[in-house]
């Protein structure tokens, strides 16, 4: 199966012949449709918002507003400043301040422009800096500061730091806001039910999270609303908090108006309204010794968190953790802070912070190299972190493999890196076509870390023919989680995976697992699973035992048996089942993995950050225009330490589904915002990678099974996505000598119009 | 007016012509394989393909179909769940992730290849260039597409056997 060279996941019948039923593929007797209504302004006090006229308009059955929430209009993973409906002030463009409810959708479309919102406009803040300084708007008056959150490092003198080096090195850097672009945009049925209970399908990753704002808006307790985990196009981090606010929204229509509500969201409201990676302005100053010690590192980073919350506490912390790289640098100072705009909100995305930070360091360590005359792979090698190396935070990296070296040398090997350096076009002249490699690297704190409370449960029943349902706290969120635990079910089991079915969860079937995000849907879930199939096994075990003529404690199982510590003995897995049915022991377990503890000082920024970490290096070769500055990309090499790999070919998708998003972030995708307004908001006009914009690429895949996850698996997602815009970015400027401090790279002066073709009918 | 999809005839009013063709196949047949993700022609994900040729239907109505032969995703395995080498090509290489792309990926590389049948990986690039997914890289996707033209054969002979080809 996984070894077999072949793909295999549970659901790719269903997905490759067009039966699978994602959220806006189910039917539902007498459904309403819901859209929502946003308003002209930027930022603006709400005077007024008159529904009279929407209300009246043919086929409108409803038009709902914040008044309209019986519970709280206001939620939020961290703080609870993002509003269902606005209610005081609208915040940013994306707002919105009413949602029309119609027999059909194009009615509640049209109806939408009849809404009349009536607003004081206030003066907008949509740079970061500028909200900073005093007198800046604020974007929450009560807050008296637009400060979202800071966070800090202090290690070391780095005063200290900066006089052992020779050499300083000081650049300033800028990403820019990128969208998701899952390929299926927001979506969410509410169905009331004749028990009470409101249903909630939807395109969302967090089942739990989605259930808690759903029950908070509607006000009522936690078992009044069961959201149904449905299949989904791609998430990305993208499908939470605005996911999870169209589900309510839907959920609210259907218990007001007692019928089934579907929200089904419009790529331009999609784009308008849903959260984005955060934009970041990084100023950053490293020392360096003549032989290439990294002596100190002194860091500003200001994200632009745009007009709520979210989870910009949470991004920030990764990209201050990890604000030096893989590096050990004993003296570092850095200073973050999220920043309140009027901007788009910015929240999780696939990398959650350290693609900006790893755009910077690893542009970073390649200036100071040249600078010093040495080869960087050099100035590499001498800082990296090794077995037992201690990171920024403090942490003593000794509790798994840390295989950064072996990546790195995995890809330098694979790529035929120092050979084909050799031969790159910076410096020389002559030729239309200007050939550069370059590479990055990075290592990454693995799931929530100091960010959150990390639990997870599976459960597994057999029924009494031997067929086995397995469920676990999961979400499958496209990348095959669900594969994947049965896969790790099977093997712990010793049965076959045909045997197992996955029961995709609801909220009311599952205790709350937290969220599939931070790439540790394997390695929480896997390990949840993995207790489970333990403690089945031991149940199976003690009934089976007197049979083999051995102690519970010594029973095996494999190929679909029990056998005894000899293995002359066994008990075919159905017949042990039926037993167990007979005597009325019930072949049932339920099983928890808890992260490890980790610890963390907001003071100095020092503490256990990650129960483990993951390794990866990444190379790229390209071309430049000389005429036109039009980059080509020519391949792609990348090593991951997965830990181990449960599901092969998935892993590899991983690999290159990560590596193609990093090429947008690199090249192509930029949120185009106009005084608050963003102008590309669909898909000709944002534009993520196409086929022909890819290289073809090489993944490696690297295991070191960690011994703290129960599968030995660690995480694999995000760090795949955060290293190839600094290995492009390093490629560009060993072809044509120019260093790009900026995302997008754009290499020609003329911005990067849309392109015709993109709409080629 | 006469549709015929999926090798059916289909006869309807001719007041549904001026239907969505998208809305059509999604709500009034339930043929919910073709999926809207971007409403104007610029992703791919709604491709089904009308006398062979890859048709973007989210921006079309029902009279545009009329008279013509459409083969949607869900025509595409045998009438006994068989899947079509291509689409077991899929499975088999890992190129299908959240799935929502496939559909119109799997219609795109099978017109493809009934003309192309032994494509080099660039032609295979040009050829879904047009449809877009977020998820594979495309890697995995064209490794399918490589590996199952295998069976389909050069012209000037027939399409492969089992399931209905325009
Ligand atoms: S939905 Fe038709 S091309 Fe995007
Ligand atoms: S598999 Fe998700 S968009 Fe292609």
């Amino acid at each position: 199966m996984s070894s077999s060279g072949k793909a295999w996941r549970n659901d790719a019948h269903a997905k490759v012949t067009g039966g699978a039923k994602y959220t806006d593929d189910l039917k539902f007797a007498r459904l309403l449709h819901a859209a929502p209504v946003y308003s002209d302004f930027v930022h603006a006090r709400l005077v007024r918002v008159d529904t009279e006229a929407a209300a009246r308009a043919p086929g409108v059955v409803a038009v709902l507003t914040a008044r309209d929430v019986p519970g709280t209009n206001r939620y939020g993973q961290i703080v609870r400043d993002y509003r269902i409906f606005a209610d005081d002030k609208v915040r940013y463009n994306g707002d919105v301040v009413a949602m029309v409810v119609a027999e059909t959708r194009d009615s509640a479309i049209r109806a939408g422009d009849l809404v009349r919102v009536e607003a004081e406009p206030l003066a907008a803040v949509l740079d970061p800096e500028e909200a900073l300084k005093p007198g800046s708007p604020l974007v929450h008056e009560d807050l008296g500061t637009n400060v979202v959150n800071t966070h800090r490092i202090r290690r070391g003198d780095v005063a200290e730091g900066f006089r052992q080096a020779d050499l300083v090195v000081e650049e300033s850097f800028r990403t820019q806001s990128v969208e998701h672009a899952y390929m299926e945009p927001e979506v969410a049925v509410g169905v009331p039910r004749p028990d009470g209970v409101i249903e909630v399908y939807g395109s969302m990753q967090h089942p739990f999270s989605t259930r808690r704002f759903v029950c908070a808006c509607l006000g009522v307790p936690l078992s009044g609303v069961e959201v149904i985990g449905t299949p989904m196009g791609g998430g990305f981090g993208g499908k939470d908090d605005t996911a999870a606010v169209v589900c309510a929204r839907a959920a609210l229509a259907a218990r007001i108006l007692g019928r089934p509500v579907k929200m089904m969201y419009r790529r331009d409201w999609s784009v308008r309204e849903s959260y984005k990676r955060h934009p970041y302005r990084v100023a950053y100053k490293m020392g360096v010794t003549k032989s290439g010690l990294i002596t100190a590192v002194q860091c500003r980073i200001v994200a632009d968190g745009g007009a709520y919350c979210s989870v910009t506490p949470w991004v920030t912390w990764r990209s201050t953790v990890q604000c030096c790289g893989p590096y050990v640098v004993d003296n570092v100072h850095c200073d973050t802070v999220g920043v309140y705009t009027n901007n788009i909100v910015a929240g999780a995305m696939r990398g959650f912070g350290s693609p900006q930070m790893n755009f910077v360091v690893e542009q970073m360590v390649e200036i100071a190299a040249q600078r010093l005359g040495i080869p960087a792979l050099e100035l590499r090698r001498r800082n990296m972190v090794r077995q037992g190396s201690v990171t920024i935070t403090g942490q003593r990296l000794d509790t798994h493999k840390v295989a950064m070296g072996e990546v790195l040398e995995a890809v330098v090997r694979e790529s035929g890196y120092e050979e084909k350096l050799a031969r790159c076009s910076r410096g020389r002249a002559g030729g239309d076509e200007l050939y550069g490699i370059g590479l990055a690297m990075s290592y990454r704190g693995v799931s929530l870390g100091a960010e959150g409370t990390d639990f997870c449960a599976a459960m597994i029943t057999v029924q009494p023919d031997g067929s086995i349902i397995l469920e676990a706290g999961v979400h499958e969120n496209g990348q095959g989680a669900e594969s994947a635990m049965m896969i790790i079910a099977a093997a712990e089991l010793g049965v076959g995976v045909e045997r197992i079915r996955y029961r995709r969860s609801s909220t009311s079937t599952i205790p709350d697992s937290g969220t599939t995000v931070a790439s540790r849907g394997t390695i929480m879930g896997g390990g949840a699973v993995t207790a489970a199939a333990r403690e089945l096994k031991a149940k199976i075990a003690e009934a089976v035992c007197a049979q083999l003529q051995c102690p519970a404690g010594e029973v095996r199982f494999a190929a679909d048996a029990a056998l005894d510590g000899t293995g002359r003995r066994s008990v075919a897995f159905d017949e042990a089942i039926r037993q167990m049915y007979q005597t009325q022991r019930f072949p049932h377990a339920f099983g928890v993995f808890k992260a490890p503890r980790v610890t963390w000082d907001e003071h100095t920024g020092q503490g256990d950050a990650y129960f483990t970490w993951v390794y990866g290096c990444q190379a790229v070769e390209l071309t430049v225009s000389r005429k036109t500055g039009k980059v080509r990309l020519l391949g792609a090499v990348a090593a991951h330490d997965v830990g181990r790999a449960v599901n092969r070919e998935m892993v590899r998708g991983q690999f290159f589904g990560g590596m193609a998003m990093a090429t947008g972030y690199a090249l192509h995708e930029e949120i185009r915002q106009k005084d608050g307004r963003i102008q590309n908001q669909n898909l000709n006009t944002y534009r993520i990678p196409r086929a022909m914009d890819l290289p073809e690429m090489t993944a490696i895949i690297v295991e070191n099974p960690d011994p703290q996850s129960p599968t030995g698996a660690k995480a694999l997602g995000e760090p795949t996505n955060e290293i190839l815009a600094p290995a492009i970015a390093n490629a560009v400027f060993n072809a044509t000598g120019r260093r790009e401090l900026s995302l997008p790279i754009r290499l020609s002066a003329a911005p990067e119009e849309p392109a015709e073709e993109d709409c080629r009918l | 007016m006469r549709l015929n999809i999926n090798g059916r005839d289909l006869e309807v009013a001719d007041s549904v012509g001026e239907r969505k063709l998208i809305a059509f196949l999604r709500e009034d047949l339930d043929l919910t394989g073709a999926k809207n993700a971007c409403d104007i022609g610029a992703c791919g994900a709604c491709t089904v393909l009308l006398d062979g040729e890859p048709m973007k239907i989210c921006i079309k109505r029902v009279r545009d179909v009329a008279g013509h032969r459409m083969l949607t995703i869900e025509g595409m395995a045998a009438a006994d769940g068989t899947l079509h080498p291509l689409q077991r090509a899929f499975v088999e290489r890992g190129a299908i992730q959240c799935g929502f792309c496939t559909p119109g990926m799997v219609l795109v590389a099978h017109a493809f290849l009934l003309k192309n049948p032994r494509p080099t990986r660039d032609e295979i690039r040009k050829a879904i260039n047009g449809n877009l997914c977020r998820c594979t890289g495309y890697q995995q996707i064209i490794d399918a597409i490589e590996e199952a033209a295998a069976h389909y054969r050069p012209a000037p002979e027939a399409a492969p056997a089992g399931p209905p080809s325009p």
